[in-house]
């Protein structure tokens, strides 16, 4: 409890004081504050607890680097967050955060029992135990892991905040506002480049925030900038993930600090492609590896220095400082200029530069060279430190209440990683630098390997006289790996990096091993005896740091998740009481409830309706292609499986369409207009399929062919009316088309006009019916509805739905692609013989239907099926045995594919998928369901009409 | 988000445009009736799949419609050439 | 071998974990063996574990390009089912599921196979008619599913939004208890460290280069960066790479390659209780032990060995992840990977013998294999060790492109109508 807010100094706004509460406690801090520095000022360090040992932890760093300061921020209902660093939360009034992983309090964590336990649970030691007793796993042993592991609790309720995105281009992308990456920006905004440059703080300026002396060479940078009218700087914006061909994602977090939460999005989602990038990521310190290294008031000497520079605060009353290398020393200078005691400089190297030491005289603080801490003392916060020679001799303890490491620096590559650019291995640095770009990018200043911090060593783990198997020395500090979890992996035969770090999980957590890597690299190396670059390179995966899911998302929600598409009379049958159902991306009428009817009873009501009377249907979905060009028949005859030249103009014919592998992919019935004409329909799934393979096949196979292929599923609306009534109601309505029998027989198609709107008329049936579907342009699609349902009140017009379509067909033993076929099923499969040319030398899926297993006896077929108990309706997907009496696994020959109550017969009916099913008919076979079997008779398809008789007439 | 040359539009465009449409120059057959049942097959199904130099095709599905060959290396992912259907393999 | 278990764990405790062994030495490659298996992920180290322990041949190498477990076996997002719909299928998947049971045991290192049951949601009427048939046909094989309400599903669930008014509603759900998932990791370190017990070497950083057969066409063994090694029996499960191993041998197989992306996000406590799948609004999550939520991505759409995805990919999986389970649209991604997916034209595996005499192969698994890895190994060895493929992967021949007989269960799934 020892940091404090100094008297002057930091970028906050000392005139607008902040309240907010963390563990249900208030405190105060300045606008400018992160959670963090907030509440160090208020002495408080002790911020989380880690993942395994549940150790208690304070800050490490100061920026989104931090592995240890996790916190949850819940501000209303299902605006919950866990996992967020303090050091990245912007304070505003009335904030509220929690800690994490701990229980009940952050103080009194019983889960610190793993602490006292860990050497029994070393890296991997899950992998190790918990086999005995086997029945134990599933009800004792994990879940109790799980318990255990997590960090903050998930959301609970539905996220209110909305989210956006948008596509940006520019010439050129900076990553990263600090003074390489403004400079940057300044030297382009001279030029007629488009630039975005952005930034993941608050504020631009990067490291210059923590050096006063900047700060008004930044402010006159940043007024340059945003004069500049091809510059865009965006602040609090995350450069998160590389793509392909200079793709840059980024994320602007736009309410998150706001006291009050507004209307707009929450975040924003940039997709920036850009000509060229610059990164200048800059990079990050490394912390030292020894005993205790994680009590809380250890931590980044630079991010002691930014806490002391940046927000006025200073991390302890006596700070120490442990280094490696020069930049610590100017950071202790900094705190000792502040105000603040400097209780000692200890560096593991021997000798130092000679100005370094002169300064640390001038300022009267002690200096012990060639020394390393040996042990921390204190459990919930830094008391003292001991330290020794190098060699473990003169162990001394020295007070301190906070203690900075300075183990050099680590350029943050991951942006240059993503984008699969190689590296080069800096010995000098320890570190490995960009070197070989692979998309048009560079890297400027820190995050390319030069600085100007000043020199070090590079170590792996500080000496110590100590045995390294007892001692805890933190690598990754949120995943709780320590240096000797990376000597055992090594013992264990774990080589390579990938595999250490998948055995320890180092480099895993949150911060996805932003301040670890590279020291596990070094112990790796050192336990192995290789140079580092045989243990390997972790590959850096996007995201930089985490991304909310629902940013990532963006508009992609509700009814935007995909869009819905309704068909011009989806409005009169929703204002009708329709249940939708849906198919592919639309929904459909399934079926119209009167009164209380229940789906049976409305669809029974539609199917008696349309078999008496007339019925309506709204048939609109189904996809619909026009087919122009003097070669328009030679290429429907060459892609359909049926013949097609010599079909009149006037005549509709079925259509079936298989794949190059001879199996059915869609069908549907189409019209010759005129010679050179074709208005084709295809399921309602497959409109966009079958075109891309028409024109597949039109284009890059056929290119000789002089055909036009234009979808034209949404410019028609279209009716069916079915029934024997269907004429009657018709004929009033219908100008220039002859409807008698002779004239306008089943499958034809006239032209003319009904209810004055053009229509391309077509008498054809998908119910047994006489029947018409009347195709109008779109826009008069819902008034031509209206009009017929007015007209067709006194002939007891019904509306019916998908699902007494459904029952229709089937009593006529009409097929449905998709439902009674699946892929697997050749037109004799299907029992459509009938639909394939056999004097045509060659279709689309001809040559495969000759494969040895294709004409292979006992493939399954398509039969009717009658259950023995007639008021029994078979399950759809019920599958279907010729002994039922067989034990599990059971011989199954066949699946029900469709099923009803038919009300027309009074019965039920099915389609099966049958082995052998042609040569089946009249057998008796078996339906084993749950508790009972079911009796069923192959039979015909065609259960209803099977003459014909109805249609024409 | 691979950017991608389309050679009737003479332009570079997003990904998100085009449709991927499989291995390039693998003609259908001009017979297929007097092939035999491997050779069919092979058509069908066989796909030379490199690590390195690919000639694939693709269409500008929401652009002009056009189906298009490409060559592209599948270890970086970098076209080299776009060009039009019927053009000779690169 | 040491045995590991909790008293050994406590013992080794009080010296510090300073006598753990090796978990599997790094062998240099002998001139020959009996049996080489090429690629060293979960399916290759437990071939050569079963060819080791069930078939007796111990005089085995493994030999990988990179580090063993590099390849799918560590980027997969671990899902084990096998209520697949048609019996070849549900035998090969039921096959590796009874090995997962006991595997721990087995291997005596902990795969942490964990049976939180795999549910697929049914999205529209089309949806529950296939899930109806998966249901009726795995219960007659024996396999167990069962049907779910919405009410039923979110009870399993509930995170899960079964809100009618969503865009793609949830209609009820098909639920394998047994399916659940592994620990990714830990299968290919226990088979490589069970196989190295009996004998087995394997190999790493050791690429092929070629395959050299003789006068006969039959194998000899393969030419590798280390030298040639020689072997009359050789069996190929590579992954992603097999088309460019086959190609080795003058064989052109049916398979491309393609991107899979898969991401998790930050640690959470305990809140995702299985696994659950929804190919119509295309997605899959479940929680590892660790906390994180694992979300498979769907493939790009493209050719590649890049092992690299594309942000349009994610963001159509988020947005399909945050459609079904809405209260997780503030949880925040944490990292995100690619594998390389061999690809059959009918989407199953090619598992068994070559036209080439003494090559055997494994391959084609898509984006599935990770929950077939103890059957397909066992097939695979069983398979090399007779020269003749055990009736369970017979099916899974090569021939069945010539001849038409596909096992095509996402065709079976069929499309909308």
């Amino acid at each position: 409890m020892s940091g404090f807010r100094l008297d002057q100094g930091g970028r906050v706004d000392r005139s607008r004081r902040v309240s907010f509460s963390f563990d249900g406690a208030t405190y105060r801090g300045f606008a400018g504050d992160t959670l963090a520095s907030a509440l160090l000022a208020n002495g408080v360090m002790l911020f989380g607890r880690s993942f395994k040992y549940h150790r208690p932890r304070g800050l490490l760093g100061a920026g989104s680097e931090e592995p240890n300061a996790l916190v949850s921020v819940s501000r209303g209902p299902g605006r919950h967050t866990p996992n967020l660093r303090a050091t990245a939360v912007e304070i505003y009034e009335g904030l509220a955060a929690t800690s994490q992983n701990r229980w009940p309090s952050l103080k009194t964590d019983l889960g610190a029992i793993n602490d006292r336990l860990g050497m029994f649970l070393p890296a991997g030691f899950y992998t190790k135990t918990f086999m005995w007793p086997r029945s134990f796993w599933d009800k004792l042993y994990e879940p109790a892991i799980r318990r255990m592991a997590g960090l903050g609790e998930a959301p609970s309720e539905i996220d209110p905040d909305h989210y956006g995105a948008v596509y940006a281009h520019c010439d050129l992308l900076i990553v990263g506002a600090g003074p390489a990456g403004i400079d940057a920006a300044l030297e382009a905004s001279g030029t007629s480049k488009r630039v975005i440059l952005i930034d993941e703080q608050d504020e631009p300026g990067g490291g210059a925030l923590d050096d006063p002396a900047l700060w008004s060479w930044l402010n006159e940078s940043l007024k340059d900038l945003a004069a500049a009218p091809n510059v865009t700087v965006l602040s609090r914006t995350t450069a998160f993930g590389y793509y392909h061909d200079n793709f840059v994602g980024a994320v602007e977090r736009l309410t998150d600090h706001w006291a009050e939460i507004g209307s707009g999005p929450r975040e924003k989602l940039w997709r920036i492609r850009a000509g060229a990038v610059i990164l200048a990521q800059g990079a990050i310190e490394r912390p030292l590896v020894f005993a205790a290294n994680d009590v809380p008031g250890v931590m980044l000497a630079s991010a002691a220095r930014t806490f002391l520079q940046r927000y006025g605060v200073a991390v302890g009353k006596s700070v120490a400082l442990m280094a490696a290398h020069d930049s610590g020393w100017r950071d202790a200078f900094a705190h000792a200029r502040a105000g603040v005691n400097v209780a000692a400089i200890i560096d593991v190297r021997e000798t130092i530069d000679a100005a370094l030491l002169a300064e640390a005289q001038a300022l009267g603080i002690a200096v012990r060279l060639g020394h390393s801490v040996i042990e921390v003392h204190g459990r919930l916060g830094v008391k003292g430190m001991t330290v020794a020679r190098n060699d473990g001799s003169a162990a001394t303890r020295i007070a301190c209440d906070a203690l900075l490491m300075a183990g050099g620096w680590t350029p943050s590559v991951h942006l240059w990683s993503h984008s699969k650019g190689s590296f080069a291995w800096d010995e000098a640095l320890g570190a490995y630098v960009p070197d070989r770009p692979n998309e048009k990018v560079r890297c400027v200043g820190a995050c390319s390997g030069k600085w100007n911090f000043g020199s070090g060593i590079v170590i792996d783990a500080l000496p110590t006289p100590r045995n390294q198997a007892r001692i805890k020395a933190f690598v990754d500090f949120q995943n709780d790996v320590t240096a000797k979890d990376i000597h055992l992996a090594v013992r264990e035969g774990f080589k390579s990096i990938e595999h250490i770090k998948r055995y320890t999980t180092t480099g895993m957590a949150t911060d996805q091993g932003k301040t670890s890597n590279l020291n596990g690299l070094q112990i790796a190396s050192q336990a192995l005896g290789r140079p580092v670059t045989e243990v390997g390179l972790t590959t850096f995966r996007p995201p930089y740091t985490p991304q909310t899911f629902g940013a990532l998302a963006g508009h992609a929600k509700d009814d935007l998740f995909q869009p819905t598409r309704k068909t011009p009379i989806d409005g009169w049958a929703e204002e009708h009481g329709a249940v939708f159902e849906l198919v592919a991306q639309w929904r459909r009428a399934r079926y119209f409830p009167q009164g209380g009817d229940d789906m049976h009873a409305a669809v029974n009501r539609e199917c008696r309706a349309v078999r008496s009377a007339v019925g309506i249907f709204d048939a609109s979905t189904l996809g619909k292609i026009e087919v122009v060009g003097p070669d328009a028949a030679e290429f429907l005859n060459r892609i359909y499986t049926n013949p097609w030249k010599a079909l009149e103009p006037g005549r509709c014919r079925y259509g079936l369409l298989l794949r190059e592998d001879g199996f059915i992919t869609d069908d549907g019935v189409s019209a010759r207009l005129t010679p050179d004409r074709f208005h084709l329909t295809t399921t309602t799934g497959g409109a966009a399929r079958v075109l891309n393979t028409m024109e597949d096949y039109l284009q890059t196979e056929w290119p000789e062919l002089d055909v036009w292929l234009t979808s034209t599923t949404e410019q028609w609306a279209v009716i069916a009316l079915q029934g024997p009534l269907a004429r009657q109601l018709l004929e009033p309505l219908v100008e220039g088309i002859d409807l008698a029998a002779e004239a306008f027989p089943h499958m034809a198609i006239r032209e003319g006009t009904i209810c004055g709107v053009p229509t391309r008329l077509f008498r054809v049936s998908f119910t047994g019916e006489l029947g018409f579907e009347i195709n109008v342009p779109a826009a008069y699609g819902r008034a031509l509805w209206e009009q017929l349902m007015n007209a067709g009140a006194a002939w007891g017009i019904t509306p019916y739905g998908t699902e007494a379509m459904h029952v229709l067909r089937a009593e006529k033993g009409f097929i449905i692609v998709g439902q009674d076929t699946d892929g697997t099923v050749t037109p004799h499969d299907a029992g459509l013989d009938w639909a394939v040319g056999k004097k045509k030398p060659d279709f689309v899926g001809k040559r495969s239907l000759a494969r040895p297993d294709i004409v292979a006896a006992g493939r399954k077929q398509l039969v009717g099926l009658l259950t023995d108990d007639p008021a029994v309706v078979l399950e759809e997907g019920a599958q279907i045995v010729a002994d039922p009496a067989q034990a599990i696994p059971m011989t199954m020959i066949g699946h029900v594919t469709s099923s009803y109550w038919s009300e027309a017969l009074g019965r039920s009916i099915a389609l099966a998928l049958i082995e052998g099913g042609h040569q089946r008919m009249g057998e008796m076979l078996h339906v084993p369901m749950p508790g009972q079997v079911i009796r069923a008779k192959v039979s015909s398809m065609v259960f209803y009409d099977p003459q014909g008789a109805r249609l024409h007439v | 988000m691979l950017l991608v040359h389309c050679p009737y539009c003479e332009e570079k465009r997003a990904e998100i445009e085009f449709a991927y449409a499989g291995e390039a120059h693998i003609a259908r057959p001009l017979d297929p009736a007097a092939m035999s049942d491997e050779d069919w097959a092979r058509y069908l199904f066989i796909r030379s799949n490199p690590r390195g130099r690919h000639h694939e095709r693709w269409r500008h599905i929401h652009g002009c419609g056009r189906f298009f060959n490409a060559v592209r290396d599948t270890v970086t992912d970098k076209f080299e050439v776009t060009y039009k259907a019927g053009e000779p393999r690169r | 071998m040491t045995r590991f278990s909790a008293f050994s764990l406590f013992a080794k405790a009080f010296g510090g974990h300073q006598s753990w062994p090796e978990q599997w030495p790094d062998a240099s490659p002998k001139p020959a063996y009996d049996a080489i298996i090429v690629g060293a992920g979960g399916h290759g180290l437990g071939a050569a574990y079963y060819l080791a322990k069930k078939y007796g041949i111990t005089n085995v190498a493994v030999i990988e390009k990179g580090w063993l477990g590099g390849g799918n076996t560590g980027r997969n997002t671990t899902i084990i089912r096998s209520n697949y719909l048609y019996d070849e299928s549900a035998n090969l998947y039921d096959h590796a599921l009874k090995l997962w049971d006991g595997l721990s045991q087995e291997l005596n290192y902990n795969t942490m196979y964990s049976k939180r049951g795999v549910m697929m949601l049914a999205h529209n009427v089309h949806d529950v008619q296939s899930f109806k048939r998966h249901i009726h046909a795995n219960r007659l094989n024996g396999v167990d599913n069962e049907w779910l309400s919405a009410e039923q599903a979110k009870e399993y669930c509930p995170p899960l939004s079964i809100s009618p008014s969503a865009r793609y509603p949830v209609l009820g759900a098909a639920l394998q208890r047994r399916g659940g998932t592994a620990r990714h990791d830990t299968v290919a370190w226990g088979y490589a460290r069970a196989a190295a017990a009996l004998g087995v070497d394997i190999i790493q950083n050791c690429a092929v280069t070629g395959i050299r057969r003789g006068g006969d066409g039959a194998v000899l063994g393969v030419e590798t960066e280390r030298g040639f090694i020689a072997s009359k029996r050789v069996g190929v499960s590579a992954a992603g790479h097999s088309s460019v191993i086959m190609q080795m041998a003058g064989l052109d197989f049916p398979l491309e390659s393609y991107p899979l992306q898969a991401l998790v996000s930050e640690p959470v406590k305990p809140v995702f209780p299985c696994v659950v799948m929804s190919n119509t609004v295309h997605a899959y999550m479940s929680q590892s032990d660790k906390g994180e939520l694992v979300i498979g991505a769907g493939t790009d759409q493209y050719v590649s060995y890049s092992q690299r995805g594309a942000l349009h990919i994610v963001e159509h999986t988020l947005a399909a992840i945050c459609e079904i389970f809405p209260i997780f649209r503030r949880m925040r991604m944490l990292r995100t990977w690619g594998g390389i997916v061999d690809v059959t034209p009918d989407r199953s595996p090619i598992l068994g013998k070559t036209p080439v005499p003494g090559l055997y192969v494994n391959c084609g698994w898509g984006t599935g294999g990770f929950k077939a890895t103890p059957g397909a190994a066992d097939l695979l060895a069983y398979t090399m060790a007779k020269d003749e493929p055990h009736p369970i992967n017979a099916p899974y021949n090569l021939d069945r492109f010539r001849t038409g007989r596909l096992i095509d269960e996402a065709a079976a799934a069929a499309v909308a109508h």
